[in-house]
């Protein structure tokens, strides 16, 4: 209506019009709600991003959706039974999150674990490493645009949930660990099957270098994404894979090693490239690792025998105390603290779960990227929702 | 298959009679009944004032200590209410103890205590691979000072002991809940709050969101 400046700015009209151009006109951020329904979320988080343009200025992760008081539910139930609970923190690597509970379990009664049980467990975790490892490759693939590699990585995950369900009776929810052990000793015919998986692996795990390791269009969607220094990612709590691809030399089965790992020849992963190309590194030497581990404990498992399952009070009733006990678990440190106050029952389970902690320097991350990124930061941490709300 | 049985069962009772030792079998029953009869191994005694760590935050905050324990190989501070901050900006700076990792902080409820909530915060150094344990106790209205100045992953950790406790944190910088939603009423992980929700919750619940499939 009125052509600007023609006004004058002295009158109330003029000051009128000048002050609607400034609201209407200026330039402001954008919010705009990704999640909880979107695929490459992982599940159900849900970001809140500010942008300006395209550049994300701000984010807010807002979690909860799949909380279900697993901490609660702990308090009610005697020891054993929050045992196959555990397996609904990562659905994807139940083994590991098994082995945390087991863990913390035996430190707090002092129970002494057989050896063979040792090496059980140590094989079906690693196992699950690969597997877990696998499906963040393949969904990760997925998200930033490389189909192939998600059906490849399926095809090898298959063998080891066949592995799984042949020790454990389960492909997914496996509770094969024991407060003392492990259930029961491994079937006929496993060993022979995990060599099989162990001699083809490092093949398969070559064709997956082979599609995407230096694509172009991998490693311009990657390099140089989502950075975070060594000394950030320790301020902001990020463990496991994610540290390590941030130069950071910290494994807790190298620096505090539980169960057998110190008996057994392997490295770790480290790249100091900060970005999600290293932690993608990472976890692709980590399942070369893995590998590594699992043939070293079929070599003892075939000669050592023994019992699976050490002496255990049929009622477990731990000594007034509390104890944290912590495992590497395929998404980084899993810790369980538990308070006992004598009682069949724990006083207090307070579960450590990785992804929640590496959830916490996703704002960091993205900060000044473009939104496709910000699908490639969530997918290079490995969230699964069930450990993040627990 | 019987007369073995009853073969056995006398060899027991006349075992009994001279009281040897008892079969294994007769042991793993008792225990399916009570306790262990073997206490659980002991705890090797150490004397806790002359562990390195303990030495080092003695001599130089022993001020802000009130108490040290030892159990299974854990060391747990207990720290007076308004030093945490400081004795976090020591741990993490200090030469000898370097504890730059904030692990986790967890919030307890003891309902029958005097101060009857505890916030735990762990902590790791990543240099020197130890771990160290650190309690603050708290009466019901008091507040303890956020740690997010020495490690910004506090923030989160202590908005969900907020959230499932309900300790208010001084200086926090966004203190919301979590994990529940924003109108949640109660914090759950406290003793008194009841397993199943708060009463009527479910009902009022399932008439809301199905009516129409749930005979209520």
């Amino acid at each position: 209506m009125m052509e600007k400046g023609l006004m004058d700015k002295g009158s109330v009209e003029g000051q009128v019009v000048d002050y609607l151009m400034r609201e209407t006109l200026k330039t402001r951020e954008m919010w705009i709600n990704m999640g909880p329904q979107h695929p490459s979320t992982h599940g159900v988080l849900r970001l809140i991003l500010a942008l300006e343009g395209e550049r994300i200025v701000d984010t807010e992760v807002v979690i909860g959706y799949l909380h279900r008081g697993m901490e609660k539910l702990a308090e009610a139930k005697t020891y054993p039974q929050f045992l196959p609970y555990t397996d609904r923190l990562d659905y994807i690597s139940s083994h590991a999150m098994n082995f945390g509970y087991v863990l913390a379990v035996e430190k707090l009664m002092g129970i002494e674990v057989p050896d063979r049980a040792q090496y059980i467990r140590v094989m079906m975790a690693e196992l699950t490493r690969i597997s877990s490892h696998l499906l963040w490759l393949a969904t990760h693939a997925l998200d930033i645009g490389a189909m192939t590699v998600f059906l490849y990585c399926f095809r090898e995950r298959e063998m080891i949930l066949d592995l799984c369900e042949m020790a454990g009776g389960a492909r997914l929810t496996t509770s094969y660990f024991r407060i003392g052990g492990v259930a029961h000793d491994l079937p006929d015919g496993f060993i022979e099957q995990a060599r099989e998986f162990c001699r083809i692996f490092p093949k398969k795990a070559k064709d997956y270098d082979d599609l995407i390791l230096k694509n172009r269009i991998w490693l311009s969607r990657t390099v140089n994404v989502a950075k975070i220094s060594g000394e950030e990612a320790l301020n902001l709590g990020l463990t496991g894979p994610n540290i390590r691809g941030s130069g950071v030399y910290w494994d807790i089965r190298k620096d505090e090693p539980y169960s057998n790992y110190d008996k057994l020849d392997w490295e770790i992963a480290v790249y100091d490239g900060c970005d999600v190309y290293a932690r993608y590194l990472v976890r692709l030497k980590e399942m070369r690792e893995s590998c590594k581990i699992v043939s070293q404990c079929l070599d003892v498992l075939e000669k050592l025998d023994g019992p699976v399952m050490a002496k255990v009070p049929k009622v477990i009733k731990p000594p007034e105390g509390e104890v944290y006990a912590s495992v590497e678990a395929p998404k980084g440190e899993l810790g369980f603290y538990i308070v006992s106050d004598g009682s069949p029952k724990p006083y207090r389970l307070k579960i450590k779960a990785p992804s929640f902690a590496n959830l916490i320097s996703i704002p960091t991350m993205v900060k000044g990227h473009m939104v496709a990124d910000v699908i490639a930061a969530i997918g290079s941490i490995d969230v699964v929702l069930g450990e993040v709300d627990r | 298959m019987a007369e073995e049985k009853g073969k056995k069962m006398s060899e027991e009772e006349a075992k009994e009679g001279e009281k040897p030792k008892a079969p294994a079998a007769k042991e793993a029953s008792e225990k399916r009944v009570a306790a262990p009869k073997e206490p659980p191994p002991e705890e090797p005694q150490v004397d806790v004032d002359s562990l390195p760590l303990v030495k080092r935050v003695k001599s130089a905050k022993g001020g802000l200590i009130e108490d040290v324990k030892y159990f299974r190989g854990e060391i747990t501070f207990l720290v007076k209410k308004d030093g945490i901050v400081d004795l976090c900006h020591f741990l993490k700076d200090d030469t000898e103890t370097q504890f730059n990792f904030l692990t986790e902080v967890i919030g307890t409820h003891y309902p029958e205590r005097e101060k009857p909530f505890e916030v735990v915060y762990h902590l790791y150094s990543t240099t020197k691979k130890h771990r160290v344990r650190l309690k603050v106790q708290l009466a019901e209205d008091e507040e303890v000072e956020s740690v997010f100045p020495v490690w910004r992953s506090a923030t989160w950790y202590e908005r969900e002991v907020y959230d499932m406790v309900g300790v208010r944190f001084t200086n926090h910088p966004d203190l919301r809940r979590i994990l529940l939603p924003d109108d949640w009423e109660g914090h759950p992980l406290r003793k008194d709050y009841p397993l199943q929700g708060p009463p009527g919750y479910r009902e009022a619940w399932l008439k809301a969101h199905c009516a129409s499939t749930n005979k209520l």
